[in-house]
């Protein structure tokens, strides 16, 4: 059984072809790379493994179940997570809260409009957990307003921790991050457990190719090389894309 | 006890004791109507200020609620059944409301519910079968709950003082609630609040039928207040003004759409007694808030408080806080 499968996934923006029969096997557990130039379709493909858009054609899996007309909210019931590349996160809100509100949305409290939130302690001590992973549980009370954008960053990927997933997609997860805050954040996804199987999106080669096991490169839409590091890195289409011909 | 509970005991001992203070019958009648338009505020501050969702087009639902209720005292209902009736047909007119305004957001929301506003100020006018047209219909009497007649200002003033703290419990509760959370979640972060597995849309049908009803209950107030219904009250201006009201006040707070409210009314019926051109000072109010407190009348007093307390302290005052919330 694979984690995640995609079968010929297919998107297209009028005339422009984002994705073109991308075909994926991520294997439980596995920490999967996909690379590619800007414009490559990279979080498009994302999108579509998330729901956020429908493809034109093909299917998505996640551990042997069918996605493809699956709803974008049910997949976090399902177990996908994922990051975004533009950080969203709730700017009026502490860091706490933020965290709060991830878990809310796999609890049927959710929909309660008679109990009060802070009083909810089983939300707020997972909140306080998943904040604690990441190193921010000292600023747990501090409005998202005040913290630093590498601090954001640790909280997107709390919010996706916190919610327990079987998947987690990260989309630039190390970008606009000082050389310190990358090892912080390098630190904290190499100490995610394997029950988590994990895709990252990444430009920053040092960091990524470390993180890696399997690679994709993406190109106009197309998955054109796949395979490990070493494979990935000595392909001559690899360098073509990157350096030119 | 801390301030801020003193606070609330006093508004209360205040608001109880309001008919015995008052120089005469004609203010407790503007204090009613404030209180009415206050529940009509935080119902229209639960889309606005809690969902991102600015309706011009609430009139509608407040007069669907009058009309339900003159339309069924006038068919021999009951007061009970009417008011009955009443929050039925609200609650069914906002489900479709919120059916058609909910495909989408913004500017595109704002525009539908000002449609759907002004087609039901279209069927108030022109249905005259049912309206009675321009003559609006009238309400012949009053309902007495328990014996006690509503009939005098008093009287009335404190059915609507309990309906209206109701009101301000239920959505103290909510704004602290789960789901109020998630209602604001979906006006700062609609599409992460989709990838977390909330409901948006749902979310925004429910916190509709919420809005309605608070504005149902204000348009049952308003009816047996002025015992009259017109279309006047189903206006664009009508929707307009208590947009304004929560927005001068400051939206997404409890107490903001309560002072909005007081101030409109106010101006209307105290300053226009004395003021000939109220409608150029309100009007010059609200260009005052927008410049110096464009956050809204209670949360800019609390910043300018905090302001004022950290200079005459000279030290800082802790930062967060809820803004009048």
């Amino acid at each position: 059984m694979s984690a995640l499968v995609s079968r010929g996934l297919e998107k297209s923006f009028d005339a422009l072809r984002v994705t073109r029969d991308v075909n994926l096997d991520v294997e439980p557990g596995e920490r999967r790379l996909i690379i590619g130039p800007n414009g490559a379709g990279k979080t498009t493909l994302f999108n579509l493994i998330c729901g956020e858009i429908r493809p034109d054609r093909g299917s998505v899996t996640l551990f042997d179940r069918e996605l493809t007309r699956v709803p974008s909210r049910r997949r976090a019931h399902l177990g996908l997570s994922r990051t975004y590349q533009i950080i969203t996160l709730f700017p009026r809100d502490t860091l706490l809260r933020n965290v709060m509100l991830s878990l809310l949305g796999l609890d049927r409290l959710r929909w309660s409009p008679f109990v009060s939130l802070g009083a909810q302690r089983h939300l707020a001590e997972s909140a306080r957990r998943a904040l604690d992973r990441v190193g921010l549980l000292h600023l747990a009370d501090r409005p998202m307003a005040h913290t630093s954008y590498g601090e954001r960053r640790r909280v997107e990927i709390a919010m996706a921790l916190a919610q327990n997933p079987k998947l987690l997609l990260l989309d630039e997860p190390f970008a606009g991050l000082s050389i310190d805050e990358r090892g912080d954040v390098q630190k904290l996804l190499n100490a995610i457990p394997r029950d988590v199987t994990i895709v990252m999106i990444e430009h920053n080669m040092d960091v990524a190719l470390e993180f890696a096991e399997r690679i994709s490169v993406m190109h106009f839409g197309e998955v054109v090389v796949e395979g490990t590091r070493a494979e990935v890195v000595a392909n001559p289409r690899t360098k073509e894309i990157y350096l030119g011909e | 006890m801390t301030g801020r509970w003193l606070g609330l005991v006093l508004a209360l001992v205040a608001l109880a004791a309001l008919p015995a203070w008052m120089p005469g019958t004609y203010y407790v009648n503007v204090s009613s109507q404030i209180l009415i338009y206050a529940v009509f505020a935080l119902g229209i501050n639960v889309l606005a200020g809690y969902g991102g969702l600015v309706s011009l087009g609430h009139a509608g639902l407040f007069g669907i609620a009058c009309y339900a209720v003159a339309v069924s005292l006038a068919a021999g209902a009951g007061h009970l059944a009417a008011i009955l009736v009443g929050l039925a047909v609200t609650l069914l007119g906002t489900a479709v409301f919120a059916a058609l305004s909910l495909r989408t957001t913004g500017i595109g929301f704002l525009m539908i519910t000002l449609a759907l506003g002004q087609i039901l100020w279209g069927l108030a006018y022109r249905w005259i079968g049912v309206t009675n047209g321009d003559n609006g219909l009238t309400v012949a009497s009053r309902p007495a709950p328990f014996g006690f007649s509503l009939e005098t200002a008093t009287a009335f003033y404190y059915a609507t003082l309990l309906t209206f703290l109701l009101g301000v419990l239920a959505m103290a509760v909510f704004a602290n609630s789960p789901f109020g959370a998630s209602l604001a979640g979906t006006r700062d972060q609609p599409r992460r609040m989709t990838a977390l597995g909330y409901n948006v849309w749902m979310i925004r049908f429910y916190a509709c039928m919420f809005s309605g009803l608070l504005s149902g209950i204000a348009g049952i107030l308003f009816v047996y207040y002025n015992q009259f219904i017109s279309p006047q009250s189903l206006s664009l201006t009508a929707s307009a003004e208590v947009v304004l009201m929560v927005i001068a006040g400051g939206t997404g707070t409890l107490m903001g759409p309560i002072v909005g409210a007081a101030l409109v009314v106010v101006m209307k019926n105290v300053a226009s007694a004395y003021i000939e051109r109220w409608n150029f000072l309100l009007g010059a109010i609200f260009v005052a808030i927008v410049i110096f407190m464009p956050e809204g009348l209670v949360p800019g007093t609390v910043r300018l408080l905090r302001w004022a307390m950290r200079s005459l302290a000279g030290k800082a005052v802790p930062a967060g806080g809820d803004g009048g919330r």
